[in-house]
């Protein structure tokens, strides 16, 4: 399959492009950019006229729910959800049931994902079996069976010696460890951010506290033991203070942000709105801001959109009983874009931060379009205004604060390795 | 995803016709559900204050009942334990020749599966016009309320640490019935406030009826995070707290807040924000004492308070009745 995408504006941060040009993709890969190779007869050609071309997005953190809980969604759901959005690569958690912690249970992930020839997957490695915190698990195998990096997910440790024991034996293999900074007691029982919408409405908080507490035990820890550290779902201002402290002093860690936390505060709350019940907690307006800084000034290296689909059932409960998530990867896009516009960046800032700089962090050859690479590309129109319609999402959660939300950028075209695998009618 | 057994009797849409800024209030600002004191126009206080005053009259009559609510069939559907708070409603409803049912939904019924929103579909499915909603969630009757029909009302009778509004009515009625006129007003608010929705709903009602002074006075572990924001003075000290003010407003501690990590023993509460007759002195002369009951005589209030002069703890109770009745005939006539 040879395919030219024609006419379109080329962004690829990595490589510092962005200026109007024409992509040839032979054999899975691109074989140039500009003018055609010597006797190049495309099969396809693709008219990105008006349209951005960019690398395929690289997604940190998305929920396909399988194994344990297909009735939520599925592996199929899900990957069409992400090629919908532009997200060629991700990174699912372990929280599965059972968690990844066996490498037959990776394997098996590993080959329906690649039988489905959609996105490509990344499972991340349950860090201690089972995710009880206490065991470690069989690293080096599950790395052979394709875990790209291990994390607790939103598990607590059992205590602090086995975090330092997890992070010295990672660091042994230099494989990266995931880890949420949050104290599991200094969170405990709590739905809310700490501060004025939890007391208003009563609901039980989680203070910031427990975020940098937490942190400030990793970094330590993460010091001591050389470990590569990469703090996901990074919530509070003060927790971004921290990474950026941490990072002047040489210490190895990245970090990420969650879509939702990048737009929505507490005050999204409203009147106990369960889709805004996330994990972490939406906080103050002043965390926001500092979040959206440490995504300008690189403190934050992505943005992820923490896909977690929930089914309705599980949402239309009270606040405090609803589960926590958003379904979000078919939201990713048009968020990080929003990001870019309201700070007043170039696209190519919010695309860096969902293209190369999370396939850095997965240690990844994606999310980059130079000549050579895989050919992984989302083609979007840029000025494309669209309404969020939860019906209307591939995902089979439809759980989102973003429903009726006007957003604007909308994926046109998806290619993996090669294959156009999404196009909107 | 359609949900099965819903039948017609649960709405997902948006509610067209209340207001979105506040989902207890119709598009002309009358009030269709009581949720939460917070928001409500002082007008619309004002009015539930009025009309609970013409239903005192009632309650001391022989014949107690007005036919205001006939025919009308009143829910009672409480999900968490309450005697007291069902029983007034209860008596309120009847006083208004409604139609009571009452309904305990334990906590095992629930484990079974059925969902709040079920059980609202099936009794919905019962012609209820009203449901009176206790759950020990914040917030539950928000989702009741957002999911019922046009013509039902709810009244939330108590819901986690979030709100209970006719709680916080009456005690304005008490307020009001005693002092007068709430702008001269200094009041203080003693206990555990972080775990009270009886507290949060005196601090909106207050500051909604021009309350220029108002305290709450407890340990650090049992304030919210940014309680000053709701408009308040927070005080460690109960002697510092108390001095001076026209309305001392006790609060129940919860038996399981009283050995732990918030609170070291209930003698030691009793002795630092127990209210004692000589903590009580420092109040102003005059001052009323108020408790939501039921009391732990001897935690949070001396005996010799509780029974004393300056107790209206039963006169809250009778009006309990009058102002409940306001409300369910208030919406029932919006």
């Amino acid at each position: 399959m040879k395919i030219h995408i024609k006419s379109g504006r080329l962004i690829d941060p990595k490589h510092g492009v962005d200026t109007q040009r024409d992509v040839f993709i032979a054999a899975g890969k691109v074989v140039a950019i500009g003018d055609a190779p010597a006797g190049f007869s495309a099969n396809r050609v693709i008219d990105a006229t008006g349209k951005v071309v960019c690398p395929g997005l690289v997604d940190l953190a998305v929920r396909l729910r399988e194994p344990g809980f297909e009735y939520l969604a599925t592996l199929e759901t899900e990957m069409k959800a992400a090629i919908a959005g532009g997200v060629t690569s991700l990174a699912c958690p372990p929280d599965t049931d059972p968690p990844l912690d066996e490498p037959g249970l990776v394997e098996m992930l590993k080959f329906s994902a690649k039988n489905l020839n959609q996105a490509h997957l990344y499972p991340v490695g349950a860090l201690t079996t089972g995710l009880k915190g206490k065991n470690l698990t069989e690293m080096a195998e599950l790395r052979d069976a394709g875990c790209v990096a291990f994390s607790q997910a939103d598990a607590p440790f059992a205590d602090s010696q086995v975090l330092l024991h997890a992070l010295q034996y990672a660091a042994t293999f230099g494989f990266p460890v995931w880890l949420r900074a949050q104290d599991p007691a200094l969170s405990r029982h709590g739905v809310a951010h700490e501060g004025e919408v939890a007391t208003r409405l009563g609901l039980p908080a989680i203070p910031v506290i427990a975020e940098t507490v937490a942190l400030s035990t990793i970094l330590l820890v993460a010091r001591q033991t050389g470990a590569r550290i990469h703090i996901a779902r990074l919530s509070s201002a003060e927790g971004v203070a921290m990474v950026r402290e941490a990072k002047s002093r040489g210490i190895a860690v990245t970090c990420d942000i969650g879509i939702h936390h990048a737009h929505l505060s507490e005050m999204d709350i409203g009147y106990f709105d369960p889709n805004c019940n996330l994990t972490p907690p939406l906080r103050s307006q002043r965390d926001r801001d500092a979040l959206r800084a440490g995504l300008s000034d690189g403190t934050i290296d992505a943005l992820c959109s923490d896909h977690t689909p929930v089914d309705e059932d599980a949402k239309q409960l009270p606040f405090s009983e609803a589960e926590s998530g958003a379904t979000g990867v078919e939201l990713l896009l048009p968020l990080a874009l929003k990001w870019a516009t309201e700070s007043k960046l170039p696209l190519a800032a919010a695309i860096a931060h969902i293209t190369a700089k999370p396939a850095a962090i997965l240690g990844i050859d994606a999310g980059h379009l130079g000549v050579g690479a895989t050919a992984d590309a989302c083609i979007f129109d840029p000025a494309a205004d669209w309404r969020v319609e939860p019906s209307a999402l591939h995902s089979l959660g439809k759980n989102t604060p973003f429903s009726g939300y006007e957003l604007r950028g909308r994926v046109s075209h998806t290619l993996v390795s090669g294959n156009l695998v999404f196009e909107r009618k | 995803m359609p949900r099965e057994g819903w039948g017609s009797n649960l709405h997902t849409e948006t509610r067209m016709w209340l207001d979105p800024a506040n989902p207890q209030l119709n598009k002309n600002g009358e009030l269709h559900h009581l949720l939460s004191l917070e928001g409500l126009p002082a007008g619309v206080l004002r009015q539930i204050l009025d009309t609970a005053e013409s239903f005192v009259g009632v309650t001391q009559r022989e014949v107690k009942k007005v036919p205001l609510l006939r025919g009308k069939a009143v829910f009672n559907l409480f999900f968490e334990a309450s005697t007291r708070t069902r029983t007034t409603f209860e008596i309120a409803a009847k006083r208004l020749s409604a139609d009571v049912i009452n309904l305990a939904i334990n906590v095992s019924s629930q484990s079974k599966g059925e969902t709040v929103l079920d059980t609202v579909a099936n009794l919905a499915a019962m012609q209820a016009d009203m449901f009176i909603v206790r759950h020990a969630a914040s917030g539950a009757p928000y989702l009741i309320a957002k999911h019922v029909a046009p013509d039902i009302h709810v009244i939330n009778a108590g819901d986690g640490r979030h709100s209970h509004p006719t709680q916080g009515l009456l005690d304005m009625y008490t307020i009001r019935h005693y002092k007068g006129d709430f702008t001269k007003l200094r009041v203080a608010i003693v206990g555990d406030i972080l775990h009270s929705r009886v507290a949060r709903s005196q601090i909106h009602a207050l500051t909604t009826l021009g309350c220029p002074e108002i305290r709450v006075i407890g340990p650090k572990t049992l304030l919210p995070a940014d309680v000053g924001r709701l408009g308040v003075q927070v005080y460690g000290d109960m002697r510092e707290g108390l001095k001076d003010v026209d309305v001392v407003m006790m609060l129940r501690l919860q038996n399981e807040r009283m050995n732990g990590a918030l609170l070291p023993s209930a003698q030691e509460f009793y002795k630092y924000y127990g209210l004692t007759e000589d903590k009580l002195a420092l109040a102003k002369a005059d001052a009323i004492v108020l408790h939501p009951g039921p009391m732990n005589r001897g935690v949070e209030i001396d005996s010799s308070v509780a029974d004393g002069k300056q107790s209206v703890i039963l006169p809250q109770v009778t009006f309990g009745i009058a102002v409940r009745m306001a409300v369910m005939s208030i919406l029932a006539g919006n």
